[in-house]
């Protein structure tokens, strides 16, 4: 007995889903940056998924691509949010409002 | 057999990926983001995708989220208030999103598409491996050597961005 793809697609919803509630609801900088990763996830569970069910290799090729940028993401949100505490020594970003009209 | 492992793997990841956003404590969301990491390996391997499954811990639960340790560690952050004060608008996108897949749901049912066998690329005897490798060595040259592009960029920028004052002098 196997999976039908929609259950793959109603799991990657819901951790998107997730991930976009926790972006626009915390307010620690570094929980933000880790529902961007919740996003990223969800849709390599989709790109592995639709990749298993069409047979074709190429979605995880697409999924290496995205780690990638993951992994370049992380590198440099983290040296802001480094950059960012060493200029108000807080990274509650309610207190990052310069731009904010 | 297969749906038993898959919704242990689905409610697994479900339930930690809500703790992440949940949690006061960034380290308790750190730790919840490893076992959302690693039982989506495992749901990786369920769906024949074994050489992801190790990149993924490798990767993510390995280089990732001991960066992401470290900055919280580094920072010493105290706990503060937990939401934002934007949550009607958080409720408001999310519930927008929710109500669309439902309808999208009710509107296509819950039929399985029909699954086309692939011409070029399938995912044959000779491995997992083998075969990602052959399609990302030929296929996709081009993007792979961006992506190495892309990776030398965020190195830079990281070791610009976190550096101290430029002017400053360095001390040893």
């Amino acid at each position: 007995m196997t999976v039908p793809l929609s259950y793959y697609l109603v799991l990657s919803g819901i951790v998107f889903l997730t991930g976009v509630v926790g972006v626009l609801l915390r307010r620690n900088i570094i929980i933000i940056l880790l529902s961007v990763e919740l996003m990223l996830n969800a849709t390599n569970i989709n790109f592995v998924a639709f990749s298993q069910y069409f047979h074709d290799v190429a979605g995880q090729v697409f999924v290496f691509f995205a780690l990638t940028v993951a992994a370049a993401e992380v590198a440099v949100g983290l040296a802001i949010i480094i950059a960012l505490y060493r200029a108000k020594s807080t990274i509650n970003i309610d207190e990052f409002q310069l731009l904010k009209w | 057999m297969e749906q038993v492992f898959f919704f242990y793997f689905a409610f697994v990841i479900a339930a930690a990926s809500v703790l992440v956003v949940a949690l006061r404590n960034p380290i308790y969301s750190v730790l919840a983001l490893l076992i959302m990491f690693f039982h989506v390996a495992g749901l990786y391997v369920t769906l024949h995708a074994e050489f992801l499954a190790a990149v993924q811990i490798v990767v993510y639960a390995g280089a990732i989220l001991v960066l992401y340790l470290f900055v919280v560690m580094l920072l010493n952050l105290r706990q503060d208030d937990r939401y934002h004060r934007q949550w009607p608008m958080a409720a408001a996108v999310g519930l927008a999103l929710v109500i669309e897949a439902v309808i999208l749901m009710a509107l296509k049912g819950w039929t399985t598409p029909v699954v086309v066998t692939g011409t070029e690329t399938t995912v044959g005897e000779a491995g997992n491996t083998e075969a990602i490798g052959d399609v990302l060595y030929s296929t996709y040259l081009f993007p792979f050597e961006v992506a190495s592009l892309i990776l030398l960029v965020a190195m830079i920028g990281a070791i610009i961005l976190a550096k101290k004052d430029l002017g400053e002098p360095a001390e040893s």
